[in-house]
């Protein structure tokens, strides 16, 4: 087994990356944050647990993860926004030859262009991380989020 | 008091409403006195209410909660196989009598405050120390368990859907419906076992009826919706009508795959709207869905009066249950669904096709604010109306669906609920 330290600072280094990205509305390289071949999906508590398959959002190619930036910027209609990630120290929970299984606490803060700053999701990453030269690519993320209500709509990524 | 009075006297004489179909004044969608209005004419009046699906009360002793309106309601699967409803309210002081969203295998619903116990159809079994205690205390001697009880609602179940009513003078569910929207929900869901494969709500800034309004606006969808534009899901020269029911309440709007016409772009250019990007998929695969209803309609959306829609988008299947919280606030229930028999190719389709809907949906996302707009739009302008004209002044069915003909039939229903006269 890696260094257990070590991997939870490659995880902590690129998940602090991811936030960053999305944060500072870089949102053309959060797919880069993917393998090629990965899944993200963004669900909810009780969908998690009682076993429900489609997601908010559901994605398992990262060039769907591109459509889903490039219809943000050109097509769907929202009012400018903003998150703010605040991550929880990733749980590293196993790692075998296939890569890295983590879980990490996320609240995310939503600014409205009216100043309003409102709790907009919290929840955990299930995440599913490969190594490449010491830097942790995300084969798979589920968002899970705590609640199942989601205010007025989902824009930008979890 | 002045306030107190306005208020009284707003709520007792209603109105004036115009006297057209193609004006709505805007306090109709602010108003609290109007908003409480609708929860007995509407909510608890001669209406329909899409309660859950069959398939999430299968066995006897199966259970959900969901709301009618501000109402919560239990609905239970008893031990005869009957689907019965009734208000999630303890007959005794008020209190719910179920805390949980769903169950199996309840033998009876008992209050937690004073443990009033009810049965699965409703009825009130029994009232703890009744008797009193060593003779002391207890109910009067001639209380009834039968005379109180939580309000039952009918209930009305067409393949695999449960609706309810709190009224006694609700036409049948199939007479309400008519044969033109009961055939359009069978096309969905009949002889089929559908599956929830996906459960979320949406929180809408907005009073329910705008996002009513919305779901019966065909004239917006292909220019709010740009992404549903341009992968020609649902451009306007696809052949495609509007039916509105005679109530005026329901509609379908659908539109076909119409394999004679050559698409233009031309009109929509001459517009100018925003729709003629030239916006590419880099996975299409998204859109690659499969025929499942052998009639090329890629597009059906249908509502039942007041709060019910049924959705298909290409794959997507979904039931919209609308949930009013307030005069402005409405809760949007999504439940994706799938079919049983779905082959796992086919259950891929429908997870990725998911994306196109709710609250990150590539088409419906904008539906999820753009009430909000309107809401805040309106905010100083009560004695303000807006105009409901596309398409002319009535309620009936079209073969263009740039009209507002089932928004105009959405408020001819309402009126009439609501008593409102011009």
């Amino acid at each position: 087994m890696k260094n257990l330290q070590n991997l939870t600072f490659m995880i902590a280094r690129a998940q602090a990356d991811y936030a960053r990205c999305i944060d500072d509305d870089r949102l053309e390289q959060w797919p880069d944050f993917f393998v090629e071949d990965c899944l993200y999906k963004i669900t909810t508590a009780d969908s998690q647990r009682d076993g429900l398959e489609a997601g908010i959002v559901f994605a398992n190619t990262r060039a769907m993860l591109r459509d889903r930036i490039s219809a943000l910027r050109e097509a769907n209609i929202y009012e400018k926004q903003a998150y703010r990630h605040v991550l929880g120290m990733p749980c590293v929970l196993d790692e075998n030859a296939g890569g890295v299984r983590s879980e990490t606490a996320f609240f995310v803060v939503r600014i409205m262009r009216d100043g309003t700053s409102d709790l907009f999701a919290t929840g955990r990453y299930l995440d599913h991380y490969e190594i490449q030269n010491e830097t942790a690519l995300l084969k798979e993320r589920i968002v899970v989020c705590d609640s199942s209500r989601i205010d007025t709509l989902l824009a930008i990524p979890l | 008091m002045t306030d107190v009075a306005n208020r009284s006297a707003a709520a007792s004489t209603p109105g004036p409403w115009p006297d057209t179909l193609t004006r709505v004044p805007f306090w109709a969608f602010q108003r609290d006195d109007v908003y409480a209005a609708e929860q007995s004419c509407v909510f608890r009046g001669a209406a329909w209410h899409y309660l859950c699906l069959e398939g999430d009360i299968p066995e006897p002793g199966d259970y959900r909660t969901t709301f009618v309106g501000d109402a919560p309601v239990i609905v239970a699967r008893d031990s005869d196989g009957s689907v019965n409803a009734f208000e999630n309210r303890c007959a005794h002081r008020g209190a719910l009598i179920c805390l949980d969203d769903k169950g199996k295998g309840k033998k009876d619903f008992a209050c937690v405050y004073h443990a009033w116990t009810y049965n699965l159809k409703g009825d009130l079994t029994g009232v703890a120390f009744q008797k009193g205690v060593k003779g002391k205390g207890g109910m009067a001697p001639d209380f009834k368990l039968s005379d109180h009880g939580p309000r039952k609602l009918r209930v009305g179940r067409l393949h695999g859907l449960v609706f309810g009513t709190f009224s006694d003078e609700t036409p049948e569910l199939e007479t309400y419906l008519g044969e033109e929207i009961t055939s359009r929900i069978a096309r969905v869901l009949k002889d089929r076992k559908p599956v929830v494969i996906g459960r979320y709500t949406q929180g809408l800034p907005n009073n329910w009826k705008l996002y009513v309004e919305n779901v019966k606006d065909s004239y917006h969808a292909s220019i709010l919706h740009l992404f549903f534009t341009t992968f020609e899901l649902n451009r306007l020269s696809q052949k495609g009508a509007i039916i509105v029911d005679e109530s005026g309440g329901h509609h379908v709007s659908y539109s076909a795959i119409d394999r004679k016409a050559q698409t233009t772009n031309a009109d929509y250019a001459q517009q100018k709207i925003r729709s003629d990007s030239q916006y590419k998929l880099a996975d299409p695969t998204m859109l690659q869905g499969f025929d499942e209803f052998g009639d090329d309609v890629t597009l059906q959306i249908l509502t039942v009066f007041p709060t019910f829609v049924l959705q298909q988008i290409q794959n997507a299947i979904a039931i919209r249950q609308v949930i009013p919280r307030s005069p402005t606030q409405t809760d949007l229930n999504w439940i994706i669904l799938g079919y049983e028999d779905d082959t796992p190719d086919q259950r891929l389709v429908r997870l990725k096709q998911a994306n196109l809907v709710g609250p990150a949906g590539f088409i419906s996302m904008e539906d999820g604010c753009v009430g909000g707009f309107v809401q805040r739009g309106i905010a100083g302008a009560p004695d303000e109306q807006s105009v409901v004209q596309m398409g002319g002044d009535n309620a009936q069915s079209s073969e263009s669906r740039v009209t507002e003909a089932s928004i105009r039939g959405f408020w001819k229903a309402w009126r009439g609920l609501m008593g409102y006269r011009s």
